[in-house]
């Protein structure tokens, strides 16, 4: 274990957590004004209509494996009698149709948003900083997946990337596990740590407000105008509304 | 009971002359932003015609508003809160910017910069949303005093759902205009589409606003609203919708658009109404219904029973009052000549239209007869099948009766005010054939021909002793749009929170009241609020800086 271990795998992941958590913090305080999906269906819907869906229920399915994966001991599958063999068929072949999925949507709307005059205007530079660090970060998942289990003879990341990941919210990080993981394994880890690192400052926040609250609220909302609103800043220290 | 408050508007079609200054006026003070350049929270359409966005009404296309269940209650056309979620990623029922139409400027520099030349430079005209040049083939009002003629006009949704041959006889006819804002309706669909909550009905006055903090652009508010009237602005990704100007009326001044109307033919009130009989109300069986079901859900301030229930409610004595001179109750309950748009969208909406009787009597007079007489009206009104069944599709889910009523009210007032204005006596017999006495068409045509300014606006002023929250309501600061002054934090510009502007007012005041110097007297914090300034000594920030180590 050496310095540049102990740089990667456990100073990195902390500081993207860190800015990850205070990031988002400090926008939801300071920017929800600019909190949001910025949607382009306005200017263009046909392949909306089909690059969208296909890569947010594409990542969706990924979010879950990768918590299947990361965060389930290995031991408390085996307790429920699913053995190594029969989990890492079920991962490899959701988690590479998922994948490729998800990289599908992604090219295609990475090609309209190149390609469809309006879309690509209202692109920033902070959009395309996003682009290029998430299509890195599912590329190389998607490789390391694909070369590890589908061409290789298959890598059981459950004995060492999953324990260094919950070594991390155990505060008793160990960068020993990490440090033999494949190579692409590791990239992809670092391109995911630098994802997490920018999320606060990019229109991705949107995903942390997904509505679930909409199945259960009333469809009618009433506020009243005394109320303090949700949303607007609270009144200065003395000079709260008497009550 | 639960008692509440709605502002409402009633608008007068028999006087509007489609100069849209209400929709120019409204533009100048709340979507000359980019992003907004599309938006057009108050619009003025000429029916027949397709309306904007294009065809909205096709709610079979839109699928806005609410319909009935197989168990007969309420659902939103678009599907329910499940179907939302899952087509959220790509919404398929959102308007495409086409549907408006693709803003534009014009290349004005050209005009300048073009070097001389045999021909004379031209302006020609770019795309807003690409910067491109780009053709301009539709705009708000196309199809504007029948613009298009019956190519464009037989895409009207209201006038495909009438006959073929009723179709052409009616183009050879008819014409008029129809000035439409947000419906502030009392079973807002668009509320109830917002994934985020971000929508709301204010409880006191129930005006339908968007908190901008809040909303996260799901865009299925577009979708809910059947009558198109929550825009999306596609630079900052949240929805904006008509305010009812919330900012005046607080202050008891009517609505930009109330306001400039030149045929003043707008009138805004109070209406009190049973909050918890309105999804009973949005879901009787036949659409024809509707009409009487919304005025069933509206109390009559005058009943005793509701004053208490009122009081109850902690709505302000003053309030009550406004409740009681409405001119909008008067115009729907008392002269019956106030009708809804589309209470077949089941949204219980809140602005009222008054039928225009004009088109009638330009057919009359048109064929020689007299247009005023009221045995020729009330017959004309009877045998005109076309206009009445056009105007009962928008007004009453296509039942002409109440349509029919309120044009033979306003013919009666017609001819009995002539008579009145030749110095003939008053013919009771006139207003009877209507059910109204002489007096009753006096009180009409006082209210909808000379009413002055505070008649047609009688709006109660929002609460002192909630003066503490007026100026940082929902939607907060005026100063907090991107770039602007109040945008100021430890972290540049855009971030942090302006000082409240009555938290500033307070403080620069009382260190000016307080301060006996001159020289102290600039003490502003670096900037100067001229509606402060008092005019002693020169505040730094009044004039730009000089460099005093020169002298």
């Amino acid at each position: 274990m050496n310095a540049l271990d102990v740089l990667l795998w456990v100073v990195a992941p902390y500081v993207a957590l860190t800015v990850f958590v205070l990031g988002h913090m400090w926008r939801y305080r300071y920017d929800k004004f600019g909190w949001t999906t910025r949607s382009s269906q306005m200017y263009e819907s046909r392949l909306l209509r089909i690059g969208s869906p296909l890569f947010h229920f594409g990542i969706l399915v990924v979010l879950l494996g990768h918590i299947g994966g990361l965060v389930i001991p290995k031991s408390w599958t085996e307790a429920v009698g699913v053995s190594e063999e029969a989990y890492h068929a079920g991962a490899v072949v959701l988690g590479t149709i998922a994948g490729i999925a998800t990289l599908g949507g992604l090219a295609i709307l990475i090609y309209r948003r190149r390609t469809v005059g309006p879309v690509f205007t209202a692109t920033t530079r902070n959009d395309k900083l996003m682009y290029a660090v998430l299509s890195v970060t599912i590329v190389l998942g998607l490789a390391a997946t694909v070369v590890a289990n589908v061409v290789g003879t298959g890598y059981d990341y459950r004995t060492t990337i999953s324990p260094w990941f919950r070594s991390i919210f155990s505060f008793s990080p160990d960068p020993a596990l990490m440090a033999g993981a494949p190579i692409l394994f590791q990239l992809h880890a670092l391109s995911a740590l630098l994802l997490f690192a920018i999320w606060p400052f990019t229109r991705l926040v949107h995903m942390l407000t997904a509505p679930i609250g909409y199945l259960t609220r009333p469809y009618i909302v009433y506020r009243s105008r005394a109320d303090q609103p949700t949303g607007a800043r609270t009144p200065r220290r003395g000079w709260e509304p008497s009550r | 009971m639960r008692l509440m408050a709605q502002l409402a508007m009633v608008m007068n079609l028999d006087k509007c002359i489609g100069c849209h200054t209400c929709s120019v006026t409204c533009k100048q003070a709340w979507t000359n932003r980019a992003g907004v350049e599309y938006v057009w929270f108050n619009n003025v359409e000429t029916r027949p015609g397709q309306g904007y966005p294009r065809t909205y009404q096709d709610q079979d296309k839109w699928k806005g508003g609410w319909e009935l269940n197989r168990r007969g209650r309420l659902r939103l056309k678009a599907g329910g809160r499940l179907k939302k979620l899952f087509t959220i990623f790509a919404n398929p029922l959102m308007p495409s910017i086409q549907d408006y139409y693709e803003p534009w400027t014009y290349d004005y520099d050209r005009l300048f910069s073009a070097p001389a030349s045999e021909d004379t430079p031209v302006a020609r005209p770019k795309s807003l949303i690409t910067g491109k040049n780009t053709k301009i083939t539709w705009s708000a009002n196309w199809d504007d005093n029948l613009a298009g003629g019956p190519e464009l006009t037989s895409a009207d949704p209201v006038l495909r759902k009438l006959s073929d041959q009723v179709k052409l006889e009616f183009e050879q006819a008819f014409m008029f205009y129809l000035p439409r804002i947000c419906e502030h309706c009392l079973n807002p669909s668009c509320v109830a589409s917002c994934p985020s909550g971000a929508m709301y009905k204010r409880s006191e006055d129930g005006i339908v606003l968007v908190d901008q903090d809040r909303c996260r652009g799901w865009r299925m508010c577009v979708t809910g609203c059947p009558y198109k009237k929550v825009y999306f602005n596609h630079r900052t990704g949240k929805a904006e919708k008509c305010t009812f100007c919330y900012p005046r009326v607080e202050v008891g001044i009517p609505t930009v658009c109330s306001e400039t109307c030149v045929g003043r033919l707008r009138y805004l009130g109070l209406l009190l109404y049973d909050a918890d009989r309105v999804a009973e109300a949005a879901s009787v069986p036949d659409e024809k219904d509707l009409y009487e079901a919304q005025k069933s859900v509206l109390l009559d301030p005058h009943d005793p029973e509701v004053i208490a229930a009122a009081r109850t409610a902690g709505i302000p004595e003053d309030w009550l009052e406004a409740a009681r001179n409405s001119p909008i109750h008067k115009l729907i309950f008392e002269y019956g000549v106030a009708l809804p748009l589309h209470p077949e969208y089941r949204t219980m909406p809140m602005v009222w239209y008054i039928p225009p009787l004009s088109p009638v009597v330009d057919v009359l007079a048109n064929t020689g007869h007299d247009g005023e007489d009221a045995g020729n009206l009330f017959g004309a009104i009877d045998a005109l099948r076309i206009p009445i069944g056009y105007l009962a599709e928008l007004f009453t889910a296509g039942d002409p009766e109440p349509v029919r009523a309120a044009l033979r009210r306003l013919a009666a007032m017609r001819s009995y005010m002539r008579r009145l204005n030749l110095g003939q006596d008053p013919d009771e017999s006139i207003a009877a054939a209507v059910g109204m006495s002489g007096g009753q068409v006096e009180g009409m045509h006082r209210l909808l021909a000379l009413a002055p300014y505070d008649e047609r606006y009688v709006i109660p002023k929002a609460h002192a002793e909630q003066g503490a929250q007026l100026e940082e309501t929902a939607t907060g600061c005026s100063l907090d749009y991107d770039g602007g002054p109040g945008m100021n934090g430890p972290f540049g510009e855009a971030s942090g929170m302006p000082a409240p502007m009555a938290v500033e007012n307070f403080h620069a005041l009382r260190e000016r009241q307080a301060g006996d110097d001159l020289e102290d007297a600039g003490e502003l914090r670096g900037r100067v609020n001229l509606l402060n300034w008092d005019g002693k000594g020169t505040p730094d920030g009044l004039f730009p800086k000089r460099n005093r180590d020169k002298s």
